[in-house]
Protein backbone atom coordinates (compact mmCIF):
# COMPACT_ATOMS: atom_id res chain seq x y z
CA UNK A 1 0.00 0.00 0.00
CA UNK A 2 1.01 3.59 -0.40
CA UNK A 3 1.34 5.75 2.49
CA UNK A 4 3.32 8.95 3.18
CA UNK A 5 6.29 8.77 5.58
CA UNK A 6 7.73 12.20 7.56
CA UNK A 7 6.40 13.42 4.09
CA UNK A 8 7.64 11.15 1.59
CA UNK A 9 5.20 9.18 -0.46
CA UNK A 10 6.42 5.19 0.14
CA UNK A 11 5.47 1.88 -0.44
CA UNK A 12 4.65 -0.52 2.77
CA UNK A 13 4.29 -3.90 2.52
CA UNK A 14 0.81 -5.18 4.14
CA UNK A 15 -0.81 -2.83 6.93
CA UNK A 16 1.88 -2.71 9.81
CA UNK A 17 1.10 -1.22 12.90
CA UNK A 18 2.58 2.13 14.43
CA UNK A 19 5.37 0.05 16.21
CA UNK A 20 5.88 -2.40 13.16
CA UNK A 21 6.42 0.78 10.97
CA UNK A 22 8.77 1.49 13.64
CA UNK A 23 10.91 -0.95 13.47
CA UNK A 24 10.83 -1.24 9.10
CA UNK A 25 12.39 2.48 10.08
CA UNK A 26 15.09 1.16 12.26
CA UNK A 27 13.77 3.42 15.19
CA UNK A 28 15.09 1.41 17.73
CA UNK A 29 13.41 3.17 20.48
CA UNK A 30 9.90 3.77 19.68
CA UNK A 31 9.12 5.00 23.58
CA UNK A 32 11.01 7.62 22.55
CA UNK A 33 9.72 8.76 19.47
CA UNK A 34 6.33 11.08 19.08
CA UNK A 35 3.97 10.04 16.15
CA UNK A 36 1.46 11.97 14.69
CA UNK A 37 -1.31 10.29 12.06
CA UNK A 38 -3.35 12.10 9.99
CA UNK A 39 -2.37 15.30 11.93
CA UNK A 40 -3.20 13.71 15.45
CA UNK A 41 -0.45 12.83 18.10
CA UNK A 42 -1.22 9.47 19.03
CA UNK A 43 -0.08 8.25 22.46
CA UNK A 44 2.55 6.07 22.94
CA UNK A 45 0.44 2.88 24.57
CA UNK A 46 -1.25 3.06 20.91
CA UNK A 47 1.53 1.94 18.78
CA UNK A 48 0.96 -1.41 19.38
CA UNK A 49 -3.13 -1.55 18.01
CA UNK A 50 -2.97 1.59 15.84
CA UNK A 51 -2.48 -0.24 12.38
CA UNK A 52 -0.99 1.96 8.83
CA UNK A 53 -3.72 1.94 6.27
CA UNK A 54 -3.82 3.31 2.83
CA UNK A 55 -2.70 7.15 2.00
CA UNK A 56 -2.26 7.48 5.77
CA UNK A 57 0.18 10.23 6.40
CA UNK A 58 2.43 9.44 9.15
CA UNK A 59 5.37 11.79 10.40
CA UNK A 60 7.57 10.71 13.19
CA UNK A 61 10.42 11.73 15.21
CA UNK A 62 12.63 11.75 18.33
CA UNK A 63 11.88 13.06 21.48
CA UNK A 64 14.03 16.73 22.32
CA UNK A 65 15.19 17.37 25.58
CA UNK A 66 18.08 17.36 27.99
CA UNK A 67 20.05 18.69 31.06
CA UNK A 68 21.56 17.93 34.25
CA UNK A 69 18.69 16.33 35.98
CA UNK B 1 28.26 22.84 10.48
CA UNK B 2 28.31 25.91 9.12
CA UNK B 3 26.38 29.35 10.41
CA UNK B 4 26.70 32.57 9.46
CA UNK B 5 27.31 35.08 11.92
CA UNK B 6 23.93 36.37 12.18
CA UNK B 7 22.38 33.15 13.04
CA UNK B 8 25.33 32.44 15.64
CA UNK B 9 24.34 36.26 17.19
CA UNK B 10 20.43 35.30 17.09
CA UNK B 11 21.18 32.47 19.09
CA UNK B 12 23.14 33.86 21.98
CA UNK B 13 20.59 36.68 21.92
CA UNK B 14 18.26 34.23 22.48
CA UNK B 15 20.29 32.04 25.23
CA UNK B 16 20.59 35.66 27.33
CA UNK B 17 17.32 36.57 27.26
CA UNK B 18 15.54 33.15 27.95
CA UNK B 19 18.43 33.04 30.60
CA UNK B 20 18.67 31.06 33.61
CA UNK B 21 16.13 29.34 31.97
CA UNK B 22 18.10 26.78 29.14
CA UNK B 23 17.17 28.41 25.61
CA UNK B 24 16.73 25.34 22.47
CA UNK B 25 15.70 25.44 19.04
CA UNK B 26 16.52 23.93 15.94
CA UNK B 27 18.72 24.72 13.01
CA UNK B 28 17.46 23.87 9.45
CA UNK B 29 19.58 23.26 6.00
CA UNK B 30 21.42 21.49 4.12
CA UNK B 31 24.73 19.69 3.31
CA UNK B 32 25.80 20.73 7.27
CA UNK B 33 25.06 24.69 6.06
CA UNK B 34 22.53 26.08 8.79
CA UNK B 35 19.86 28.32 6.66
CA UNK B 36 17.65 29.15 9.18
CA UNK B 37 17.53 28.56 13.20
CA UNK B 38 14.11 28.17 15.04
CA UNK B 39 13.53 29.24 18.10
CA UNK B 40 11.59 26.78 20.44
CA UNK B 41 9.78 26.56 23.78
CA UNK B 42 11.40 25.09 26.62
CA UNK B 43 8.30 23.51 27.95
CA UNK B 44 10.00 22.95 31.32
CA UNK B 45 11.31 26.12 31.81
CA UNK B 46 13.94 24.85 33.80
CA UNK B 47 16.85 26.07 34.35
CA UNK B 48 18.99 22.51 34.28
CA UNK B 49 17.11 20.76 31.38
CA UNK B 50 14.80 21.17 28.06
CA UNK B 51 12.55 19.46 26.18
CA UNK B 52 10.20 20.95 23.26
CA UNK B 53 6.58 19.86 22.76
CA UNK B 54 6.04 17.46 19.88
CA UNK B 55 3.18 19.29 18.29
CA UNK B 56 5.94 22.66 18.22
CA UNK B 57 8.41 19.85 16.78
CA UNK B 58 6.40 18.52 14.21
CA UNK B 59 4.88 22.31 12.62
CA UNK B 60 8.92 23.25 12.34
CA UNK B 61 9.88 19.25 10.60
CA UNK B 62 6.96 20.50 8.05
CA UNK B 63 7.86 24.24 7.91
CA UNK B 64 11.19 23.02 7.38
CA UNK B 65 10.35 20.71 5.18
CA UNK B 66 8.05 22.52 3.19
CA UNK B 67 10.87 25.16 2.51
CA UNK B 68 12.99 22.26 0.87
CA UNK B 69 15.84 22.05 3.66
CA UNK B 70 16.16 19.54 6.78
CA UNK B 71 16.87 19.81 10.44
CA UNK B 72 20.70 19.21 10.66
CA UNK B 73 20.75 20.24 14.50
CA UNK B 74 19.29 20.93 17.19
CA UNK B 75 20.67 23.46 20.39
CA UNK B 76 20.01 24.26 23.75
CA UNK B 77 22.02 26.64 26.24
CA UNK B 78 23.43 25.97 29.05
CA UNK B 79 23.43 29.48 31.04
CA UNK B 80 25.66 28.48 33.61
CA UNK B 81 28.11 25.72 32.63
CA UNK B 82 29.84 24.27 29.02
CA UNK B 83 29.31 23.92 26.13
CA UNK B 84 29.92 20.60 26.54
CA UNK B 85 26.77 17.51 26.64
CA UNK B 86 26.13 16.56 30.16
CA UNK B 87 25.10 12.96 30.88
CA UNK B 88 21.52 13.54 30.61
CA UNK B 89 22.38 15.55 27.31
CA UNK B 90 24.31 12.21 26.26
CA UNK B 91 21.49 9.73 27.73
CA UNK B 92 18.27 11.93 25.97
CA UNK B 93 20.34 12.37 22.82
CA UNK B 94 18.40 9.50 20.41
CA UNK B 95 18.07 11.39 16.67
CA UNK B 96 21.46 10.14 15.27
CA UNK B 97 20.59 12.65 12.51
CA UNK B 98 21.60 15.95 14.18
CA UNK B 99 24.03 17.55 15.86
CA UNK B 100 23.20 18.47 19.35
CA UNK B 101 24.86 22.40 19.47
CA UNK B 102 25.40 23.28 22.90
CA UNK B 103 25.35 27.49 23.79
CA UNK B 104 27.69 28.15 26.81
CA UNK B 105 26.97 31.32 28.32
CA UNK B 106 29.03 30.84 31.57
CA UNK B 107 31.34 33.38 32.81
CA UNK B 108 29.97 35.62 29.87
CA UNK B 109 32.05 34.08 27.64
CA UNK B 110 29.43 33.09 24.95
CA UNK B 111 31.07 29.48 23.23
CA UNK B 112 29.20 27.22 20.76
CA UNK B 113 30.13 23.67 19.92
CA UNK B 114 28.24 20.77 18.21
CA UNK B 115 28.43 17.00 18.90
CA UNK B 116 27.01 13.98 17.11
CA UNK B 117 26.09 11.92 19.97
CA UNK B 118 25.13 8.30 18.69
CA UNK B 119 24.33 5.60 21.35
CA UNK B 120 26.10 7.36 24.23
CA UNK B 121 29.17 7.70 21.44
CA UNK B 122 30.36 11.61 21.43
CA UNK B 123 31.90 12.87 18.52
CA UNK B 124 32.56 16.23 18.18
CA UNK B 125 31.36 18.56 15.07
CA UNK B 126 33.58 21.71 14.38
CA UNK B 127 30.57 24.35 14.12
CA UNK B 128 32.27 26.92 11.80
CA UNK B 129 30.66 30.90 12.16
CA UNK B 130 30.98 32.53 8.62
CA UNK B 131 32.34 36.03 9.03
CA UNK B 132 34.57 35.27 11.78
Amino acid sequence: MIAIVNGEMEEIDGNPSILELLAIKNVERPDMVSVELNGVILKRNEFGSVKLNENDAIEFLYFMGGGFN
Amino acid sequence: MILSRDIFESIFEQAEREAPVEACGYCAGTEGRVVKHYPMINVEGRDDHFSIDPKEQFAVYKAVREEGFQIIGVYHSHPASPARPSAEDIKLAYDPTVVYVIVSLMDRINTIRGFRIVKGRIEEEPVIIEGS
